[in-house]
């Protein structure tokens, strides 16, 4: 097979996280893989791996969802079990590519993927149509908040390139995606990854769809800039202590907004106040920082920092008290059901305790009804109300993400059970 | 704006920066040292017991340098381990040497040598015999004996088909195994290091990080590397179409001839299993122009151990490998 090179080192800019969203046998790994395929970033023994491997678990015609099928057990059984992250470059982007399981069983899989991603793709079967699942994963993909949502409506060749076909499921989605409590700008798609129309390259099968193909939208897709305006916060992870000069600075990765040197803060949740005297990145020197970056404060003043404090820039914004009571749309990922009265561990950025829980509703992904239940199964989603042990300087998940959402950890198994946003 | 605290500042008896890492502030790929940093700090707080793996391979160095940068000017608050099969190239013995040296690190070196004396192992034989696998064993009971809780890896998701679908903190059982079937969600960054007694966490957090990533970050933060990353002449033998080395465990069969080549590595492990690639590439820009055009990924072009099977790599990682 001949290849080109298209891999740019110049590529700089931080990647496009995205992640596949929908039904089992959507085509997803198979979308990934035409999408490495016609970008030409297999690499020639990755290629000559799948060929062996479409012998060996199928008919022998080249399988591009083997690509990322990666585990012994999703390459014999055909299916996608856990997340298979890919990365690939273009001359204009570099791309991480979470590719989500579809099953039902493994929802808590394409949790893990969706949280990640700026852009979801969501597959729909066109001949199938939308499944109980399509409706599942495009909530979770909304409630997560990706800054994006792709509807990419795969197998049209099967449909003969109907149009209307295309337009009832768009229709539809469209519908329930507005009816959603979260919106994301969404952009559906007519594609076939099978044969790679409107992929990569635009399909000479739909001349009635003038929108972009994936790729195009993609590289030229830009997410919402950070809020650079946004007041700054540094959760602190770690005090870097230097006992033979005496230094201390609290380390931690710079939430929302800039700090510079000089800058007035408080620290919370003791209330007091300082500035900022020194900032580091990588052990080096800093005049200012910004969002996202891990970064170590000296602080003007002798005041204690620790591991669970949080530093704020001055501002109105800030939660300056900390809450022991927050409401949460929650997914719940456990075998275990969760029931009124549980109490689990949480981890909120920085901080740990117990949760005590106390049910809202649960959600029907189809009817979007809320409806009282006793319990949460596997993969439910609801509203829940937690009773904390240790207070912490939340916002709301629409507010600012990073400090809006928690973790739940089964006492029994130690796994995460249940990913929750504040409300 | 209010003037900082010099004072306090001149306090300060700062080293400068180790001339053997570079310069972290000039990497091209900052989102990802960012990401990196935060985890690694994440770790060390949630963990009693870190330690990081280290081989004296690129990713090891990166993340070494990473962890470094994590907590300076404090000292690095773990210990690194070195997995030594006897079997490494004598460039990175003193390659470690000198950085444990120049760095003042605390170097725990676990011995495949000392699991086959003691009888934890047997060794491999025949012509393709290796220690690779038998790392495993060793490295779970140096875990075991030093109560390491948490160990950093430098592995990436791009390596590797069975790698692609590990979280960044990767939950090990009381045996050491992994289970890919039963892994913990992972969502957004908040990472879950709760454990019981005798299990422990792998944390990955080059995990985003691709090969092209590595070597443009080295070339740009100027961290230094074993010499054999670099075009060199070598004695080498073309065995299972890959160029092994001649020296230590690799000596000629019948039949085979060895040949002086030029050549470099892509990746660095065992010499039994490592297979050097032709190139003229001497400095780390022409590499990164040299990755930037590669069509065979690094694993495939140089360890014959992934060649066994098509899981090669997820059966040894279910028996607790790296």
């Amino acid at each position: 097979m001949t290849t080109t090179l298209n891999l740019t080192p110049t590529v700089a800019t931080a990647p496009l996280r995205i992640a596949t969203a929908g039904s089992v046998d959507d085509g997803k790994s198979t979308l990934i893989g035409r999408l490495l395929h016609d970008t030409k970033t297999i690499m020639e023994d990755q290629l000559a791996s799948v060929e062996r491997a479409s012998h060996r678990y199928g008919d022998g015609s080249f399988n591009l969802a083997l690509l990322t099928d990666g585990l012994r057990a999703e390459r014999e059984q055909g299916i996608t079990i856990d997340v298979a992250y890919r990365y690939f470059a273009t001359p204009r982007r570099r791309f991480i590519l979470a590719d989500s399981p579809g099953h039902v069983q493994y929802t808590r899989n394409m949790v893990t993927a969706a949280s990640s991603a700026d852009v979801a793709i969501v597959l729909v079967d066109a001949v199938r149509g939308i499944s109980p699942q399509t409706r599942r994963h495009t909530y979770i993909a909304s409630m997560l908040g990706v800054s994006q949502i792709v509807v990419a409506i795969n197998k049209m060749d099967a449909t003969g390139w109907d149009r209307e076909v295309f337009d009832n499921i768009a229709k539809e989605l469209n519908e329930y995606l507005a009816s959603l409590p979260r919106q994301a700008p969404t952009l559906t798609i007519p594609v076939s990854a099978l044969h790679g129309d409107n992929i990569v390259d635009a399909s000479q099968h739909t001349p009635w769809y003038h929108g972009p193909t994936l790729l195009d939208f993609l590289e030229s897709y830009a997410p919402a800039p950070s809020n650079l305006a946004a007041p700054a916060r540094l959760d602190v992870q770690w005090t870097l202590r230097d006992y033979t000069t005496n230094f201390r600075a609290a380390a931690g990765r710079l939430i929302g907004g800039s700090l510079q040197l000089g800058d007035a803060v408080t620290v919370l949740p003791s209330g007091q106040r300082t500035t900022v005297a020194r900032i580091e990145r990588g052990g080096e020197e800093l005049a200012h920082a910004v969002a996202g970056q891990s970064i170590s404060v000296v602080l003007a003043d002798d005041i204690d920092a620790a591991r669970g404090d949080v530093i704020v820039a001055h501002s109105d914004s800030h939660p300056k008290t900390a809450t022991q009571s927050v409401v949460t749309d929650v997914c719940w990922m456990a075998e275990t059901p969760l029931r009124e009265g549980d109490r689990l561990w949480f981890k909120h950025s920085t901080r740990s305790g117990r949760a005590t829980v106390s049910i809202v509703h649960r959600i029907d992904v189809d009817t979007l009804k809320a409806e009282p239940v006793q319990a949460l199964e596997l993969n439910d989603l609801g509203r829940i109300e937690l009773a904390l042990s240790e207070p912490i300087l939340a916002t709301s998940f629409a507010d600012q993400p990073e400090t809006g959402r928690l973790i739940l950890i089964d006492d029994r198994t130690n796994t995460t059970a249940g990913a929750a946003l504040i409300v | 704006m209010n003037a900082p605290d010099n004072a306090r500042i001149s306090l300060l008896n700062r080293t400068t920066p180790s001339s053997s890492l570079g310069q972290v502030s000039r990497s091209t790929v900052g989102e990802l040292v960012d990401e990196a940093i935060s985890i690694i700090r994440e770790v060390t707080a949630e963990c009693e017991q870190p330690v990081l793996l280290f081989s004296g391979g690129k990713d090891s160095a990166v993340l070494l340098q990473l962890a470094i940068a994590a907590f300076a000017p404090a000292r690095l608050p773990f210990p690194i381990m070195h997995v030594d099969t006897a079997h490494n190239f004598p460039e990175v013995y003193e390659y470690r040497d000198s950085l444990v040296d120049e760095l003042g690190l605390r170097l725990v070196v676990a011995s495949v040598q000392e699991s086959i004396d003691t009888g934890r192992v047997v060794e491999e034989t025949g012509p393709r015999a290796s220690r690779n696998r038998l790392q495993s064993v060793t490295l779970l009971d140096a875990i075991a004996t030093h109560k390491f809780d948490a160990a950093f890896g430098g592995g990436r998701r791009d390596e590797d088909r069975a790698r692609a679908k590990e979280r960044i903190l990767s939950f090990r059982d009381a045996t050491g195994g992994w289970d890919p079937r039963r892994q913990r969600p992972e969502p957004w960054d908040v990472l879950n290091a709760r454990i019981r007694k005798g299990e422990h966490l792998r944390a990955f957090p080059l995990s985003n990080w691709t090969e092209l990533d590595i070597w443009s970050h080295i070339a740009s933060t100027g961290l230094q590397l074993p010499s054999i990353y670099f075009a060199h002449q070598r004695e080498v033998v073309k065995r299972d179409g890959m160029l092994l080395s001649i020296g230590g465990p690799v000596t000629l069969e019948a039949g085979e001839t060895s040949f002086v080549e030029t050549v470099r590595y892509r990746t660095v492990g065992d010499m039994s299993c490592t297979g050097a690639v032709r190139s003229d590439a001497v400095d780390v820009h022409t590499i990164v122009d040299e990755v930037a055009a590669a069509r065979i990924t690094e694993r495939g072009a140089t360890r014959a151990d992934d060649a066994t099977s098509e899981s090669a790599m997820e059966d040894r990682k279910r028996e607790g490998y790296f």
